[in-house]
């Protein structure tokens, strides 16, 4: 029976070992030395703020994989020997294997900061991660200031957890404004008032210059590099992105860049190895993807694309309209199609945005400035159904359309107050004084 | 119940108190201490007055609280904390709350006395005493435990509904929903039964939300007769009883689920969304309580059915020109309508049934055959060896005290606040059943957005394993369910919906969900 080895048990390998379990009756193991069982990375933060307990955050039962005849083995792979198809661990033992999925996610970025690997200093990805900063900032006895390097998901989301055991946060962005790099500017303004209502020292064009050590060789302080001011504090959160988690295979044959190069079918340059989630790397960019990306949903879908292919009916993996979420503390984001801040915005595209008083709701419809068809939708604080934006998209819509069919993609509670008209009213009055 | 309003107040929440909070919670503690003190029989100079301030004590505190607590932070989701304190993650505040409410349930079914209830001919004592007045501006009468009961169960659905209000405050569809399980407990439930009893004091005890099975007792004979006795009134009561349960109840399941009772009427129910808000995420989550479930609530509505016939069947006479329904006639009226229902599931729903049908097929033919022996054997209202009283008499104290009362009520802040509504109410599993086959409620997803975060099963008060659905696509159409509304609410994601839509594709397994290639999704999920 051919034998399929999958190095990691995040939300690509275990999507990944499902379907092939729904298509075959391959021998599958999944290998992880981070946990025993797959648990959803993206809910560590309710672990630390007391929403869930870390058993909340697997979403499947212990029996399931006993269940399905998945193979669960907990171990570091420290390298592969490709030739014999064999992996080494770390503890000294040895798999062979038929097929060989590389899933191995990310690791926080470092950049050379100067103390940058004392104690107290991390980032927040793994479950290590969260026991780590259980040690460090537990509370603010333990923490009476935490600093965290980097303004994006992470980051705000690290904020949030300290902010919620009281814990003083002051928060470096490199930007001028909130992950602007993304956001267009008066949906990033709205993020920065909102991280300041929560009393979050929030500091904008600011850079990290470095982090300076106790006695113990824990992280005292950090000096700002643009005003040399430094600020006492007992943790140090680096959220500054993240980059593929493939060292172990510096010494293998696997062609890699930052991340391990693959093709249209998620293969790599040596036969029955492939690689998918967030430690792939497209060699041929698909539309305006980035080569790289470290997101949740393409995770499973490059999982459930790779298992037709091992299932022998080969698949190019085609993903379809971009879409993502996030949540800025209290203000829930959703982008559906292509809205791109100003820093990678094409010449062709053109925004409407709607912001209501209250500071908490905004939209921003891209739209191509001379067909007006409608490219991509950012929406915070109000939500909107997947499949009909998926749809739009798919039928070229122009922004007149979409503006007047908004109410067939509100996806808010009942009894939410609506917001369509006023939207409809302020797209006409711009209209006439375009 | 409004033991609870106290303790959480007090001790619950201690790790982070601020002073405000704690100044907060000894005024409602006070309130409650009067009344451990009258429970005591320490006599109070003037009862109405001491009631009042006690009552007010406990609503200031609650208020103030409530106030301090959401006030002054931002609308959104309140959960920071939840796992780390005593009382919500069955540490030791807890479980002593779990026991005090459990004795208080016991001594209130069974040891009325040592609430201070009077023994025949003498003046109440005690607790009960200390509400005389209440009861007597009320109903003009004096208090019984069930007069004390229901007063401290409506000012717990009100603090608590007040408090859960603010927690939501962000979200109209809770606010909307509490306002309306507040006004149903106080009208309803407290109100209009002591008015009814002056307007007509033959009328017997009649919450008119209060619908059989869950109240089980409505169609006993000495109900009927005092309906029947008290004209017209009360056979309007009577018929509205019935008309309740057989056309009222499916119409509204049909539009909107069961929720339209069980989160925004009942009494259960609006007591475990308001007071036992802190307690939903200790709902079992795995597949084995599921099972367990199942057998547990459809074995309670056989038994009910059962009984039901069985007392009915006991008073119906055999003489048809005395009156039209016989004990015969009845019987093969309820037999027909079992075979219906049944036979029309089957016919169009047994698809979606699969297993399930076998179980629903062997407590039918349970049913049935009693009906053929209580027939056959039942001359003597006896069925086999059981009187249809004695059937009546173990279900009262099985379902109707120890598993509504003490294990529903008392166990909150141990098994989660739905503990009854999921595992034992009957009217819950008979909406249950028309939800899941004949509604056109269900819970959406939102296309690929679902991040698997678990934040939708840890709140969900019932157990429902909402991820399973969200995390494929899958819209969530479960017989539990009862649209309380929070899964959506915490979702981080906003992949969750309550909606009333066409029964069409309301059942949608995905494999693929929305998001991949349009190709790869035909190839899969159109097979």
């Amino acid at each position: 029976m051919e034998h399929i080895a999958i190095i990691g048990n995040g939300i690509s390998g275990v999507t990944l070992a499902r379907h092939i379990r729904k298509l075959s009756d391959k021998k599958i193991t999944i290998i992880s030395a981070e946990s025993d069982y797959f648990f959803s990375r993206t809910a560590l933060m309710y672990v630390y703020m007391g929403h869930m307990k870390f058993e909340h955050t697997q979403p499947y039962e212990n029996w399931f994989w006993k269940k399905n005849n998945i193979e669960l083995k907990k171990g570091y792979v420290n390298s592969i020997d490709t030739d014999n198809k064999t992996l080494h661990f770390a503890e000294g033992d040895q798999m062979s294997y038929d097929k060989l999925v590389i899933a191995t996610g990310s690791k926080p970025n470092k950049f050379g900061w100067p103390g940058e690997n004392l104690k107290g200093v991390q980032g927040l990805y793994s479950k290590q991660d969260l026991e780590n900063l259980e040690i460090y900032a537990p509370n603010n006895k333990v923490c009476k200031r935490a600093v965290i390097v980097g303004g994006g998901l992470i980051g705000i989301e690290l904020a949030e957890m300290l902010n919620s055991r009281n814990i003083p946060v002051t928060f470096l962005v490199r930007e001028s404004s909130f992950w602007n790099s993304v956001l267009p500017e008066g949906e990033s303004q709205m993020i920065n008032r909102h991280i300041k209502n929560h009393h979050i020292d929030l500091r904008l064009s600011t850079n990290l210059k470095e982090i300076i050590s106790d006695e113990n060789g824990k992280v005292k302080s950090i000096i700002i590099e643009d005003t040399g001011e430094e600020i006492p504090c007992d943790f140090v959160g680096l959220t500054a992105g993240v980059s593929p988690n493939i060292s172990f295979l510096e010494e293998s044959e696997i062609d890699t860049n930052k991340g391990v190069l693959v093709n249209r079918f998620l293969e790599t340059n040596i036969k029955d190895i492939y690689a998918i989630g967030d430690c792939a790397e497209q060699r041929e960019p698909i539309g305006n993807r980035r080569p790289i990306e470290a997101v949740w949903y393409t995770g499973r879908m490059m999982g459930e694309t790779l298992a037709q292919t091992i299932c022998s009916n080969k698949l190019e993996y085609k993903p379809g309209h971009w879409f993502n979420s996030a949540k800025f503390l209290d203000i829930e984001y959703q982008t559906y199609g292509w809205v791109n801040g100003k820093k990678g915005k094409p010449d062709y595209e053109a925004h409407f945005h709607w912001k209501h008083e209250d500071n908490t709701k905004c939209i921003t419809i891209a739209y191509h400035k001379d067909t007006n068809q409608f490219l991509g939708i950012n929406t915070f604080g109000i939500r909107l159904r997947h499949d009909v934006f998926d749809k739009w998209l798919t039928e070229k819509r122009d922004l007149d359309y979409v503006i007047n069919h908004l109410e067939a993609a509100n996806f808010d509670p009942e009894f939410y107050k609506r917001f369509e008209n006023e939207i409809k009213a302020s797209y006409n009055n711009t209209l006439q004084t375009n | 119940m409004s033991l609870k309003l106290n303790y959480s107040m007090s001790l619950a929440n201690s790790y982070g108190l601020t002073k405000t909070q704690k100044i907060a919670s000894a005024v409602g503690i006070l309130g409650l201490f009067i009344l451990v003190l009258a429970l005591f029989n320490v006599q109070f100079p003037n009862k109405a007055i001491t009631l009042t301030i006690a009552l007010s004590l406990m609503f200031v505190g609650a208020i103030w609280f409530s106030n301090s607590l959401y006030l002054d932070k931002s609308k959104g989701i309140k959960n920071d904390g939840i796992w780390f304190k005593s009382l919500s993650a069955r540490g030791l505040i807890g479980w002593l709350i779990g026991v005090v409410l459990t004795l208080f349930y016991i001594v209130l079914y069974f040891y009325p006395e040592y609430l201070g209830l009077a023994q025949k001919g003498e003046e109440n004592t005690g607790l009960v005493a200390l509400f005389d007045p209440l009861s007597q501006l009320l109903s003009g009468r004096n208090a019984s435990q069930w007069f004390v009961y229901g007063t401290l169960y409506t000012v717990a659905i009100l603090v608590f509904g007040y408090k859960f209000i603010l927690k939501y405050r962000h979200n109209r569809y809770e606010q909307i929903r509490t306002i309306s399980v507040m006004f149903f407990q106080l009208a309803f439930a407290f109100l209009i039964p002591e008015f009814m009893y002056v307007m007509n004091s033959d009328l017997p005890y009649y919450d008119l939300k209060n619908i059989w099975p869950l109240n089980y007792y409505n169609f006993e004979s000495y109900r009927i007769k005092a309906f029947i006795s008290a004209g017209n009134i009360g056979l309007a009561m009577l018929i509205f009883g019935i008309v309740s349960i057989f056309v009222i109840t499916p119409i509204l399941t049909y539009k909107y689920g069961k929720r339209w009772y069980c989160s925004w009427v009942c009494g259960c129910g609006g007591l475990a969304e308001t007071a036992g808000d802190s307690f939903r995420q200790l709902s079992d989550k795995s597949q084995f309580a599921w099972k367990v479930e199942r057998w547990v609530i459809h074995s309670v509505l056989v038994f009910v059915v059962l009984m039901t016939t069985a007392v009915i069947h006991s008073y119906l006479g055999n003489d048809t020109s005395k009156y039209w329904l016989t004990k015969s006639s009845f019987l093969i009226f309820v037999a027909s309508f079992l075979t219906i229902i049944f036979a029309g599931t089957m016919i169009f729903k047994r698809n979606e049934l699969a297993k399930d049908a076998k179980y629903g097929a062997i407590g039918y033919f349970v049913i049935i055959m009693e009906l053929f022996a209580l027939h056959y054997f039942g001359k003597d209202n006896s069925l086999f060896l059981f009187k249809s009283e004695s059937l009546r008499k173990s279900y009262g104290f099985l379902i109707g005290s120890i598993f509504s009362g003490v294990i529903g009520t008392g166990f909150y802040p141990i098994f989660g606040s739905r503990v009854w509504c999921r595992f034992g109410c009957p009217m819950a599993a008979i909406l249950g059943f028309q939800q899941r086959l004949f509604s056109k409620f269900r819970i959406t997803t939102n296309g690929g957005q679902c991040i698997s975060c678990g934040n939708c099963s840890t709140y969900c008060e019932m157990g429902i394993d909402v991820r399973a659905y969200a995390q494929k696509g899958e819209n969530i159409v479960r017989s539990s369910c009862v649209g309380c509304g929070i899964c959506s609410a915490v979702c981080p994601r906003g992949v969750l919906k309550l909606e009333n839509d066409s029964m069409k594709g309301r059942i949608n397994p995905n494999e693929i969900l929305l998001g991949n290639d349009v190709d790869l999704m035909d190839l899969i999920n159109n097979k």
